[in-house]
Protein backbone atom coordinates (compact mmCIF):
# COMPACT_ATOMS: atom_id res chain seq x y z
CA UNK A 1 0.00 0.00 0.00
CA UNK A 2 1.37 3.43 -0.73
CA UNK A 3 2.04 5.34 2.06
CA UNK A 4 -0.26 8.07 2.53
CA UNK A 5 2.27 11.44 3.50
CA UNK A 6 1.66 14.92 3.54
CA UNK A 7 3.57 17.17 0.81
CA UNK A 8 3.66 19.84 2.84
CA UNK A 9 2.51 22.84 0.12
CA UNK A 10 -0.63 24.18 0.87
CA UNK A 11 -2.71 25.22 -1.93
CA UNK A 12 -2.60 28.94 -1.84
CA UNK A 13 -5.67 31.03 -1.65
CA UNK A 14 -6.91 32.26 -4.94
CA UNK A 15 -10.63 33.63 -4.65
CA UNK A 16 -12.33 36.12 -2.40
CA UNK A 17 -12.96 39.75 -3.51
CA UNK A 18 -14.83 41.68 -6.63
CA UNK A 19 -17.80 41.57 -3.60
CA UNK A 20 -17.88 45.32 -2.01
CA UNK A 21 -19.19 45.33 1.20
CA UNK A 22 -19.80 48.39 3.80
CA UNK A 23 -16.79 49.46 5.39
CA UNK A 24 -17.54 51.73 8.23
CA UNK A 25 -15.97 54.84 9.31
CA UNK A 26 -13.53 54.87 6.30
CA UNK A 27 -15.52 57.77 4.45
CA UNK A 28 -15.22 59.56 7.18
CA UNK A 29 -11.43 59.22 7.41
CA UNK A 30 -10.59 60.21 4.35
CA UNK A 31 -12.24 63.01 5.00
CA UNK A 32 -10.76 63.34 8.45
CA UNK A 33 -7.24 62.89 7.06
CA UNK A 34 -7.37 65.48 4.19
CA UNK A 35 -8.72 68.14 6.69
CA UNK A 36 -5.68 67.90 9.37
CA UNK A 37 -3.12 67.76 6.28
CA UNK A 38 -5.14 70.75 4.63
CA UNK A 39 -4.95 72.69 8.71
CA UNK A 40 -1.62 71.51 9.26
CA UNK A 41 -0.28 72.48 6.14
CA UNK A 42 -1.47 76.00 5.75
CA UNK A 43 -0.25 76.39 9.23
CA UNK A 44 3.46 75.21 8.81
CA UNK A 45 3.58 77.47 6.02
CA UNK A 46 3.85 74.26 3.64
CA UNK A 47 1.43 75.11 2.08
CA UNK A 48 1.42 78.76 0.62
CA UNK A 49 -1.36 81.38 2.05
CA UNK A 50 -2.39 82.08 -1.91
CA UNK A 51 -2.52 78.49 -2.62
CA UNK A 52 -4.98 77.36 0.07
CA UNK A 53 -7.06 79.31 2.79
CA UNK A 54 -6.52 78.26 6.10
CA UNK A 55 -9.13 75.38 7.25
CA UNK A 56 -10.00 77.47 10.59
CA UNK A 57 -10.04 80.63 8.34
CA UNK A 58 -13.07 79.31 6.26
CA UNK A 59 -14.68 77.92 9.63
CA UNK A 60 -14.90 81.69 10.91
CA UNK A 61 -16.42 82.60 8.01
CA UNK A 62 -18.96 79.78 8.85
CA UNK A 63 -19.50 80.79 11.72
CA UNK A 64 -19.60 84.46 11.14
CA UNK A 65 -22.14 83.19 8.22
CA UNK A 66 -24.15 81.54 10.89
CA UNK A 67 -24.19 84.38 13.13
CA UNK A 68 -25.17 86.87 10.88
CA UNK A 69 -28.41 85.02 9.68
CA UNK A 70 -26.74 85.53 6.03
CA UNK A 71 -26.14 81.22 5.91
CA UNK A 72 -29.69 80.76 6.26
CA UNK A 73 -30.38 84.04 4.08
CA UNK A 74 -28.37 82.41 0.72
CA UNK A 75 -29.17 78.75 1.37
CA UNK A 76 -33.30 78.66 1.32
CA UNK A 77 -33.17 80.34 -1.91
CA UNK A 78 -30.86 78.01 -3.69
CA UNK A 79 -32.76 74.71 -1.80
CA UNK A 80 -36.04 76.14 -3.33
CA UNK A 81 -34.49 76.35 -6.51
CA UNK A 82 -32.79 72.66 -6.08
CA UNK A 83 -36.03 71.41 -4.74
CA UNK A 84 -38.38 72.93 -7.21
CA UNK A 85 -36.29 72.70 -10.34
CA UNK A 86 -35.15 69.16 -9.46
CA UNK A 87 -38.80 68.25 -9.11
CA UNK A 88 -39.85 69.30 -12.22
CA UNK A 89 -37.09 67.72 -14.28
CA UNK A 90 -37.49 64.54 -12.16
CA UNK A 91 -41.13 63.90 -12.64
CA UNK A 92 -40.63 64.89 -16.54
CA UNK A 93 -38.16 62.49 -16.81
CA UNK A 94 -39.93 59.68 -15.12
CA UNK A 95 -42.63 60.22 -17.11
CA UNK A 96 -41.07 60.92 -20.42
CA UNK A 97 -38.77 57.85 -19.59
CA UNK A 98 -41.79 55.47 -18.93
CA UNK A 99 -43.48 56.79 -22.61
CA UNK A 100 -40.57 56.14 -24.75
CA UNK A 101 -40.25 52.17 -22.54
CA UNK A 102 -43.45 51.28 -23.48
CA UNK A 103 -44.57 53.04 -26.59
CA UNK A 104 -42.69 52.55 -29.73
CA UNK A 105 -43.97 55.27 -31.78
CA UNK A 106 -42.69 57.15 -28.75
CA UNK A 107 -39.24 56.00 -28.70
CA UNK A 108 -38.95 56.20 -32.39
CA UNK A 109 -39.97 59.87 -31.81
CA UNK A 110 -37.79 60.75 -28.94
CA UNK A 111 -34.67 58.92 -28.53
CA UNK A 112 -33.26 61.01 -31.20
CA UNK A 113 -33.87 63.99 -29.48
CA UNK A 114 -33.20 63.31 -26.45
CA UNK A 115 -30.05 61.88 -27.44
CA UNK A 116 -29.31 65.41 -29.14
CA UNK A 117 -30.23 67.53 -26.28
CA UNK A 118 -28.09 65.24 -23.76
CA UNK A 119 -24.58 66.66 -24.62
CA UNK A 120 -25.82 70.38 -24.64
CA UNK A 121 -24.13 72.02 -21.68
CA UNK A 122 -27.44 73.64 -20.58
CA UNK A 123 -25.44 76.61 -18.93
CA UNK A 124 -24.91 77.72 -22.93
CA UNK A 125 -28.51 77.83 -22.72
CA UNK A 126 -29.17 80.47 -19.93
CA UNK A 127 -29.78 83.29 -22.24
CA UNK A 128 -32.39 81.62 -23.82
CA UNK A 129 -33.88 80.72 -20.69
CA UNK A 130 -33.71 84.08 -19.46
CA UNK A 131 -35.65 85.58 -21.99
CA UNK A 132 -37.93 82.76 -21.93
CA UNK A 133 -38.83 82.96 -18.78
CA UNK A 134 -37.47 86.05 -17.38
CA UNK A 135 -34.33 86.71 -15.27
CA UNK A 136 -36.69 86.01 -11.49
CA UNK A 137 -37.14 82.53 -10.96
CA UNK A 138 -38.20 80.97 -13.61
CA UNK A 139 -35.10 80.71 -15.62
CA UNK A 140 -33.57 79.03 -12.43
CA UNK A 141 -36.06 76.30 -12.39
CA UNK A 142 -35.99 75.96 -15.93
CA UNK A 143 -32.23 75.60 -16.42
CA UNK A 144 -32.26 73.11 -13.66
CA UNK A 145 -35.25 71.19 -14.81
CA UNK A 146 -33.99 70.46 -17.78
CA UNK A 147 -30.78 69.64 -16.82
CA UNK A 148 -32.05 67.09 -14.52
CA UNK A 149 -34.42 66.00 -17.35
CA UNK A 150 -32.25 64.24 -19.93
CA UNK A 151 -30.80 62.12 -17.41
CA UNK A 152 -34.10 60.40 -16.01
CA UNK A 153 -35.39 59.98 -19.42
CA UNK A 154 -32.40 57.78 -20.22
CA UNK A 155 -32.16 56.35 -16.76
CA UNK A 156 -35.43 55.71 -17.07
CA UNK A 157 -35.93 54.03 -20.27
CA UNK A 158 -33.19 52.17 -20.04
CA UNK A 159 -34.73 50.43 -16.72
CA UNK A 160 -38.11 50.04 -18.02
CA UNK A 161 -36.49 48.02 -21.26
CA UNK A 162 -34.64 46.15 -18.53
CA UNK A 163 -37.76 44.92 -16.41
CA UNK A 164 -38.39 41.07 -16.93
CA UNK A 165 -40.02 39.75 -19.67
CA UNK A 166 -41.36 36.71 -18.19
CA UNK A 167 -42.57 38.88 -15.14
CA UNK A 168 -44.77 41.18 -18.08
CA UNK A 169 -45.95 37.69 -20.20
CA UNK A 170 -47.02 36.21 -16.59
CA UNK A 171 -49.32 39.37 -16.14
CA UNK A 172 -50.67 38.83 -19.74
CA UNK A 173 -51.35 35.27 -19.13
CA UNK A 174 -53.23 35.77 -16.06
CA UNK A 175 -55.27 38.45 -17.76
CA UNK A 176 -53.98 41.75 -16.09
CA UNK A 177 -55.05 44.62 -17.44
CA UNK A 178 -52.56 47.24 -19.21
CA UNK A 179 -52.76 49.61 -16.48
CA UNK A 180 -52.75 46.80 -13.83
CA UNK A 181 -49.29 45.73 -15.78
CA UNK A 182 -48.11 48.81 -15.88
CA UNK A 183 -48.58 49.85 -12.79
CA UNK A 184 -48.15 46.52 -10.98
CA UNK A 185 -44.76 45.33 -12.73
CA UNK A 186 -43.22 47.24 -15.08
CA UNK A 187 -42.54 50.50 -12.87
CA UNK A 188 -41.88 48.78 -9.65
CA UNK A 189 -39.38 46.61 -12.01
CA UNK A 190 -37.75 49.72 -13.20
CA UNK A 191 -37.63 51.49 -9.95
CA UNK A 192 -34.19 50.63 -8.95
CA UNK A 193 -32.55 52.05 -12.24
CA UNK A 194 -34.83 55.18 -11.91
CA UNK A 195 -33.32 55.41 -8.69
CA UNK A 196 -29.54 54.95 -9.76
CA UNK A 197 -30.38 57.30 -12.31
CA UNK A 198 -31.75 60.07 -10.12
CA UNK A 199 -28.41 59.94 -8.19
CA UNK A 200 -26.63 60.83 -11.11
CA UNK A 201 -29.36 63.85 -11.80
CA UNK A 202 -29.22 65.37 -8.42
CA UNK A 203 -26.28 66.01 -8.49
CA UNK A 204 -26.45 67.71 -11.92
CA UNK A 205 -29.06 69.92 -10.61
CA UNK A 206 -26.41 71.07 -8.04
CA UNK A 207 -24.43 72.23 -10.73
CA UNK A 208 -26.85 73.65 -12.46
CA UNK A 209 -27.56 75.32 -9.38
CA UNK A 210 -24.50 77.54 -9.54
CA UNK A 211 -24.75 78.34 -12.89
CA UNK A 212 -28.37 79.56 -12.76
CA UNK A 213 -27.28 82.03 -9.37
CA UNK A 214 -24.52 83.64 -11.69
CA UNK A 215 -27.34 85.21 -13.53
CA UNK A 216 -29.06 88.12 -11.40
CA UNK A 217 -29.68 86.52 -8.27
CA UNK A 218 -29.07 88.40 -4.54
CA UNK A 219 -29.14 85.98 -2.53
CA UNK A 220 -28.19 81.63 -2.89
CA UNK A 221 -25.22 79.78 -2.87
CA UNK A 222 -23.92 80.03 -6.59
CA UNK A 223 -24.22 83.88 -5.76
CA UNK A 224 -22.25 84.12 -2.51
CA UNK A 225 -19.37 81.75 -4.40
CA UNK A 226 -19.31 83.97 -7.79
CA UNK A 227 -19.24 87.11 -5.62
CA UNK A 228 -16.51 85.38 -3.65
CA UNK A 229 -14.67 84.62 -6.99
CA UNK A 230 -14.78 87.65 -8.16
CA UNK A 231 -13.01 89.04 -4.55
CA UNK A 232 -10.34 86.38 -4.74
CA UNK A 233 -11.81 85.72 -1.53
CA UNK A 234 -10.25 82.36 -0.97
CA UNK A 235 -12.01 82.07 2.60
CA UNK A 236 -15.37 82.23 1.53
CA UNK A 237 -15.05 80.79 -1.67
CA UNK A 238 -14.48 77.15 -0.36
CA UNK A 239 -17.20 77.83 2.52
CA UNK A 240 -19.38 78.05 -0.52
CA UNK A 241 -18.00 75.19 -2.11
CA UNK A 242 -18.20 72.83 0.77
CA UNK A 243 -21.69 73.87 1.70
CA UNK A 244 -22.20 72.51 -2.41
CA UNK A 245 -20.71 69.20 -1.21
CA UNK A 246 -22.56 68.55 1.75
CA UNK A 247 -25.48 69.26 -0.13
CA UNK A 248 -24.24 66.51 -2.23
CA UNK A 249 -23.53 64.13 0.20
CA UNK A 250 -27.45 64.62 1.44
CA UNK A 251 -29.02 64.34 -1.60
CA UNK A 252 -26.92 61.27 -2.06
CA UNK A 253 -28.03 59.88 1.34
CA UNK A 254 -31.41 60.64 1.15
CA UNK A 255 -31.74 58.53 -2.10
CA UNK A 256 -30.08 55.92 -0.09
CA UNK A 257 -32.63 56.47 2.40
CA UNK A 258 -35.38 56.46 -0.52
CA UNK A 259 -33.82 52.59 -1.81
CA UNK A 260 -33.80 51.04 1.49
CA UNK A 261 -37.18 51.90 2.22
CA UNK A 262 -38.67 51.03 -1.59
CA UNK A 263 -36.15 48.79 -2.70
CA UNK A 264 -35.73 46.57 0.37
CA UNK A 265 -36.69 43.34 -1.51
CA UNK A 266 -34.05 43.33 -3.30
CA UNK A 267 -32.15 42.24 0.03
CA UNK B 1 -63.58 22.65 -19.69
CA UNK B 2 -61.69 20.51 -22.40
CA UNK B 3 -59.14 21.90 -24.93
CA UNK B 4 -58.58 20.72 -28.52
CA UNK B 5 -55.39 21.98 -30.82
CA UNK B 6 -56.68 21.97 -34.39
CA UNK B 7 -53.66 21.48 -37.10
CA UNK B 8 -51.55 24.31 -35.24
CA UNK B 9 -48.49 24.82 -37.21
CA UNK B 10 -45.79 28.03 -36.31
CA UNK B 11 -43.12 29.22 -38.14
CA UNK B 12 -40.71 31.85 -36.56
CA UNK B 13 -38.08 33.48 -38.76
CA UNK B 14 -35.61 30.58 -38.53
CA UNK B 15 -38.36 28.39 -40.15
CA UNK B 16 -40.91 25.84 -38.80
CA UNK B 17 -41.45 25.08 -35.54
CA UNK B 18 -44.72 23.22 -35.43
CA UNK B 19 -46.14 21.05 -37.76
CA UNK B 20 -50.10 20.54 -38.23
CA UNK B 21 -50.24 19.66 -34.05
CA UNK B 22 -53.86 18.06 -33.31
CA UNK B 23 -54.05 16.84 -29.78
CA UNK B 24 -57.56 16.65 -27.61
CA UNK B 25 -57.58 17.04 -24.00
CA UNK B 26 -60.61 15.82 -21.90
CA UNK B 27 -61.78 17.74 -18.72
CA UNK B 28 -60.14 16.75 -15.90
CA UNK B 29 -56.99 15.11 -17.88
CA UNK B 30 -53.53 15.50 -17.79
CA UNK B 31 -51.59 15.68 -20.69
CA UNK B 32 -47.71 15.40 -20.63
CA UNK B 33 -46.20 16.95 -23.37
CA UNK B 34 -42.54 15.41 -23.87
CA UNK B 35 -40.10 15.87 -27.14
CA UNK B 36 -36.41 16.79 -27.86
CA UNK B 37 -34.91 20.53 -26.93
CA UNK B 38 -36.43 23.24 -29.09
CA UNK B 39 -39.14 20.75 -30.61
CA UNK B 40 -41.44 23.68 -29.56
CA UNK B 41 -43.03 22.43 -26.82
CA UNK B 42 -43.06 26.08 -25.35
CA UNK B 43 -44.24 27.44 -28.23
CA UNK B 44 -47.24 25.47 -28.28
CA UNK B 45 -47.79 25.90 -24.55
CA UNK B 46 -47.88 29.72 -25.67
CA UNK B 47 -50.03 29.12 -28.66
CA UNK B 48 -52.47 26.99 -26.27
CA UNK B 49 -52.64 29.88 -23.25
CA UNK B 50 -53.05 33.34 -26.07
CA UNK B 51 -50.04 34.75 -25.51
CA UNK B 52 -49.04 33.86 -29.15
CA UNK B 53 -51.00 33.70 -32.15
CA UNK B 54 -50.78 30.45 -34.32
CA UNK B 55 -49.85 30.62 -38.24
CA UNK B 56 -51.79 27.66 -38.74
CA UNK B 57 -54.67 25.96 -37.43
CA UNK B 58 -56.51 26.79 -33.78
CA UNK B 59 -56.96 26.06 -30.27
CA UNK B 60 -60.38 25.64 -29.28
CA UNK B 61 -61.84 25.38 -25.66
CA UNK B 62 -65.11 23.71 -25.24
CA UNK B 63 -67.71 22.97 -21.92
CA UNK B 64 -68.31 25.35 -19.28
CA UNK B 65 -65.51 26.60 -16.75
CA UNK B 66 -66.10 25.64 -13.47
CA UNK B 67 -67.93 28.00 -10.96
CA UNK B 68 -66.02 31.01 -10.21
CA UNK B 69 -63.62 30.73 -12.69
CA UNK B 70 -61.10 33.93 -13.07
CA UNK B 71 -58.65 33.28 -15.15
CA UNK B 72 -59.63 30.33 -17.56
CA UNK B 73 -56.16 29.38 -18.73
CA UNK B 74 -53.17 29.64 -16.35
CA UNK B 75 -50.04 29.06 -16.69
CA UNK B 76 -46.82 27.90 -14.07
CA UNK B 77 -43.70 29.40 -15.50
CA UNK B 78 -40.65 27.10 -15.48
CA UNK B 79 -38.31 30.12 -14.01
CA UNK B 80 -41.34 30.90 -11.47
CA UNK B 81 -41.97 33.91 -12.44
CA UNK B 82 -42.78 35.76 -8.97
CA UNK B 83 -42.74 39.52 -8.93
CA UNK B 84 -39.62 39.90 -6.49
CA UNK B 85 -40.91 43.14 -4.87
CA UNK B 86 -44.53 40.84 -3.19
CA UNK B 87 -44.79 38.60 -0.81
CA UNK B 88 -45.70 35.10 -0.89
CA UNK B 89 -49.53 36.39 -0.65
CA UNK B 90 -49.00 39.32 -2.29
CA UNK B 91 -48.02 37.33 -5.51
CA UNK B 92 -51.06 35.42 -5.19
CA UNK B 93 -53.17 38.15 -4.17
CA UNK B 94 -51.70 39.93 -7.67
CA UNK B 95 -54.51 37.67 -10.08
CA UNK B 96 -57.10 38.44 -7.59
CA UNK B 97 -57.33 42.10 -7.93
CA UNK B 98 -60.26 43.64 -9.12
CA UNK B 99 -61.93 40.59 -9.63
CA UNK B 100 -62.41 39.46 -6.05
CA UNK B 101 -63.58 42.27 -3.11
CA UNK B 102 -61.01 42.65 -0.06
CA UNK B 103 -62.02 39.93 2.09
CA UNK B 104 -63.02 37.78 -0.61
CA UNK B 105 -59.37 38.06 -1.44
CA UNK B 106 -58.24 37.29 1.87
CA UNK B 107 -59.87 33.83 1.61
CA UNK B 108 -59.57 33.12 -1.08
CA UNK B 109 -55.75 33.27 -0.84
CA UNK B 110 -55.59 31.73 3.18
CA UNK B 111 -57.68 29.04 1.36
CA UNK B 112 -55.47 28.35 -1.64
CA UNK B 113 -52.08 28.59 0.70
CA UNK B 114 -53.66 26.21 2.99
CA UNK B 115 -53.61 23.54 0.22
CA UNK B 116 -50.00 23.88 -0.79
CA UNK B 117 -49.03 24.35 2.83
CA UNK B 118 -47.49 27.56 2.29
CA UNK B 119 -49.72 29.31 5.16
CA UNK B 120 -46.67 29.61 7.45
CA UNK B 121 -44.96 31.99 4.91
CA UNK B 122 -47.79 34.20 3.85
CA UNK B 123 -45.65 36.94 4.59
CA UNK B 124 -42.53 36.13 3.17
CA UNK B 125 -40.63 37.91 0.03
CA UNK B 126 -39.50 35.15 -2.71
CA UNK B 127 -35.74 35.91 -2.31
CA UNK B 128 -36.39 34.35 1.19
CA UNK B 129 -37.86 30.85 -0.59
CA UNK B 130 -36.17 27.77 -2.05
CA UNK B 131 -36.77 26.76 -5.17
CA UNK B 132 -39.67 24.63 -4.61
CA UNK B 133 -41.33 26.98 -2.52
CA UNK B 134 -41.32 29.65 -4.86
CA UNK B 135 -42.73 26.91 -7.32
CA UNK B 136 -45.53 26.02 -4.86
CA UNK B 137 -46.05 30.06 -4.80
CA UNK B 138 -47.24 29.56 -8.45
CA UNK B 139 -49.15 26.74 -8.55
CA UNK B 140 -51.20 28.58 -5.48
CA UNK B 141 -51.28 31.73 -8.03
CA UNK B 142 -51.99 29.62 -10.83
CA UNK B 143 -54.72 27.79 -8.95
CA UNK B 144 -56.02 30.92 -6.91
CA UNK B 145 -58.13 31.67 -9.96
CA UNK B 146 -59.68 28.23 -10.32
CA UNK B 147 -58.14 27.56 -13.39
CA UNK B 148 -60.51 25.52 -16.44
CA UNK B 149 -57.28 24.78 -17.80
CA UNK B 150 -53.57 24.34 -16.53
CA UNK B 151 -50.34 24.77 -18.52
CA UNK B 152 -47.35 23.98 -17.12
CA UNK B 153 -44.11 24.43 -18.71
CA UNK B 154 -41.14 22.35 -16.99
CA UNK B 155 -42.74 23.90 -13.80
CA UNK B 156 -40.33 21.27 -11.53
CA UNK B 157 -36.64 21.40 -13.94
CA UNK B 158 -35.46 23.84 -12.13
CA UNK B 159 -35.51 22.20 -8.86
CA UNK B 160 -33.20 19.74 -7.55
CA UNK B 161 -34.13 15.74 -7.78
CA UNK B 162 -35.74 15.56 -3.93
CA UNK B 163 -37.76 18.42 -4.15
CA UNK B 164 -38.86 17.79 -7.80
CA UNK B 165 -40.50 14.59 -6.06
CA UNK B 166 -42.10 15.80 -3.42
CA UNK B 167 -43.39 18.71 -5.69
CA UNK B 168 -44.72 15.71 -7.65
CA UNK B 169 -46.61 14.18 -4.57
CA UNK B 170 -47.77 17.79 -3.71
CA UNK B 171 -48.99 17.86 -8.01
CA UNK B 172 -50.53 14.52 -7.49
CA UNK B 173 -52.80 15.67 -4.19
CA UNK B 174 -53.95 18.47 -5.92
CA UNK B 175 -55.30 16.79 -8.71
CA UNK B 176 -56.71 14.14 -6.60
CA UNK B 177 -58.26 16.78 -4.46
CA UNK B 178 -59.99 18.28 -7.34
CA UNK B 179 -58.99 17.44 -10.73
CA UNK B 180 -58.02 20.07 -13.30
CA UNK B 181 -57.36 19.98 -16.97
CA UNK B 182 -53.72 20.43 -17.59
CA UNK B 183 -51.00 20.19 -20.23
CA UNK B 184 -48.06 19.34 -18.89
CA UNK B 185 -44.72 20.07 -20.59
CA UNK B 186 -41.47 18.20 -19.13
CA UNK B 187 -38.19 16.61 -20.18
CA UNK B 188 -38.38 14.21 -17.33
CA UNK B 189 -40.11 10.92 -18.60
CA UNK B 190 -40.65 9.96 -14.92
CA UNK B 191 -42.49 13.25 -14.24
CA UNK B 192 -44.37 12.49 -17.10
CA UNK B 193 -45.40 8.92 -16.52
CA UNK B 194 -46.17 10.04 -13.08
CA UNK B 195 -48.64 12.41 -13.63
CA UNK B 196 -49.93 12.25 -17.27
CA UNK B 197 -52.98 10.35 -18.15
CA UNK B 198 -51.83 10.48 -21.53
CA UNK B 199 -48.07 11.79 -22.66
CA UNK B 200 -47.60 13.13 -26.38
CA UNK B 201 -44.36 12.64 -27.70
CA UNK B 202 -42.90 15.28 -30.69
CA UNK B 203 -40.40 14.93 -32.68
CA UNK B 204 -37.57 16.56 -32.97
CA UNK B 205 -37.87 19.95 -35.23
CA UNK B 206 -40.38 20.85 -36.78
CA UNK B 207 -42.40 19.63 -33.95
CA UNK B 208 -44.84 16.74 -35.15
CA UNK B 209 -47.15 14.33 -32.85
CA UNK B 210 -44.91 11.28 -33.12
CA UNK B 211 -47.58 8.92 -30.42
CA UNK B 212 -49.82 9.21 -27.84
CA UNK B 213 -48.93 6.71 -25.33
CA UNK B 214 -52.01 6.41 -22.45
CA UNK B 215 -51.85 5.42 -18.97
CA UNK B 216 -54.74 3.89 -17.56
CA UNK B 217 -53.46 3.52 -13.76
CA UNK B 218 -55.12 6.03 -11.68
CA UNK B 219 -52.34 8.90 -10.94
CA UNK B 220 -53.13 7.98 -7.21
CA UNK B 221 -52.23 4.78 -7.52
CA UNK B 222 -48.78 5.31 -9.60
CA UNK B 223 -45.29 4.74 -8.38
CA UNK B 224 -41.89 3.95 -10.21
CA UNK B 225 -42.34 0.57 -9.49
CA UNK B 226 -45.90 0.25 -10.79
CA UNK B 227 -45.38 -1.90 -14.09
CA UNK B 228 -47.34 0.13 -16.36
CA UNK B 229 -46.00 3.36 -15.58
CA UNK B 230 -42.31 1.72 -16.04
CA UNK B 231 -42.72 0.22 -19.60
CA UNK B 232 -44.45 3.08 -20.46
CA UNK B 233 -41.29 4.77 -19.33
CA UNK B 234 -39.04 2.52 -21.34
CA UNK B 235 -41.76 3.23 -24.20
CA UNK B 236 -41.46 6.62 -24.15
CA UNK B 237 -37.40 6.73 -24.28
CA UNK B 238 -37.26 4.67 -27.14
CA UNK B 239 -39.75 6.59 -28.51
CA UNK B 240 -37.13 9.71 -27.92
CA UNK B 241 -33.91 8.62 -27.70
CA UNK B 242 -32.58 8.88 -30.97
CA UNK B 243 -34.20 12.36 -31.70
CA UNK B 244 -32.95 13.77 -28.58
CA UNK B 245 -30.01 12.26 -29.66
CA UNK B 246 -30.13 13.57 -33.35
CA UNK B 247 -31.56 17.38 -31.77
CA UNK B 248 -28.65 17.76 -29.73
CA UNK B 249 -26.03 17.80 -32.72
CA UNK B 250 -28.14 20.55 -34.59
CA UNK B 251 -26.67 24.25 -34.56
CA UNK B 252 -29.63 26.19 -33.22
CA UNK B 253 -29.74 28.46 -36.07
CA UNK B 254 -28.75 26.20 -39.01
N1 LIG C 1 -39.61 34.25 -30.09
C1 LIG C 1 -38.91 33.42 -30.89
N2 LIG C 1 -38.33 33.89 -32.02
C2 LIG C 1 -37.63 33.06 -32.83
N3 LIG C 1 -37.45 31.77 -32.62
C3 LIG C 1 -37.99 31.24 -31.51
C4 LIG C 1 -38.75 32.03 -30.60
N4 LIG C 1 -39.17 31.25 -29.60
C5 LIG C 1 -38.70 30.01 -29.88
N5 LIG C 1 -38.00 30.01 -31.02
C6 LIG C 1 -37.39 28.84 -31.65
O1 LIG C 1 -38.39 27.89 -31.82
C7 LIG C 1 -37.93 26.60 -31.51
C8 LIG C 1 -38.82 25.99 -30.47
O2 LIG C 1 -38.66 26.69 -29.24
P1 LIG C 1 -39.36 26.23 -27.91
O3 LIG C 1 -38.88 27.12 -26.83
O4 LIG C 1 -40.82 26.16 -28.13
O5 LIG C 1 -38.79 24.76 -27.74
P2 LIG C 1 -38.95 23.77 -26.52
O6 LIG C 1 -39.44 22.50 -27.07
O7 LIG C 1 -39.73 24.40 -25.43
O8 LIG C 1 -37.45 23.61 -26.08
P3 LIG C 1 -36.88 23.32 -24.62
O9 LIG C 1 -37.14 21.89 -24.40
O10 LIG C 1 -35.43 23.60 -24.76
O11 LIG C 1 -37.59 24.21 -23.67
C9 LIG C 1 -36.50 26.75 -31.04
O12 LIG C 1 -35.66 26.36 -32.11
C10 LIG C 1 -36.34 28.21 -30.75
O13 LIG C 1 -35.04 28.63 -31.08
MG1 LIG D 1 -39.30 25.12 -23.45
Amino acid sequence: MPERQATGREVPFRGGGFAPKPVRWVGLSVFAVLLAAWEIGTRTGWIGNLTLPRLSGVGQVFVDLYDSGLLWQHLLPSLERLAAGAAIGAVAGIGVGVLIGLFSLVRAGLVPLVAAIFPIPKIALLPLFVIWFGIGEGSKYALIAFGTFTPTVVATYGAVDNVDRGLIRMGQSFGLGWFSIVWKIVLPGALPGILSGLRVSLAIAIILLVAAEMLGAEYGIGAYILEAGSLYDLERLFAGVIILSILGVLTSWLIGLAERALLAWRE
Amino acid sequence: MELRIENVGHHYGGGPVLDRISLDVAAGEVLCLVGPSGCGKSTLLRLVGGLEKPAEGRVLTGGDVPEGCLNPISFVFQHFNLLPWRTVSGNVSLVLEGRLGRAARREAIADVLARTGLSDFASALPRQLSGGMRQRVAISRALATRPAVMLLDEPLSALDAQTRELLMEDLVGLWLREPFTAVYVTHNLAEAVRLGHRVAVLSRRPGRVREVVTISTPLGERSAATPEVAEAQAHLWHLIRDEAAAADRTLADA
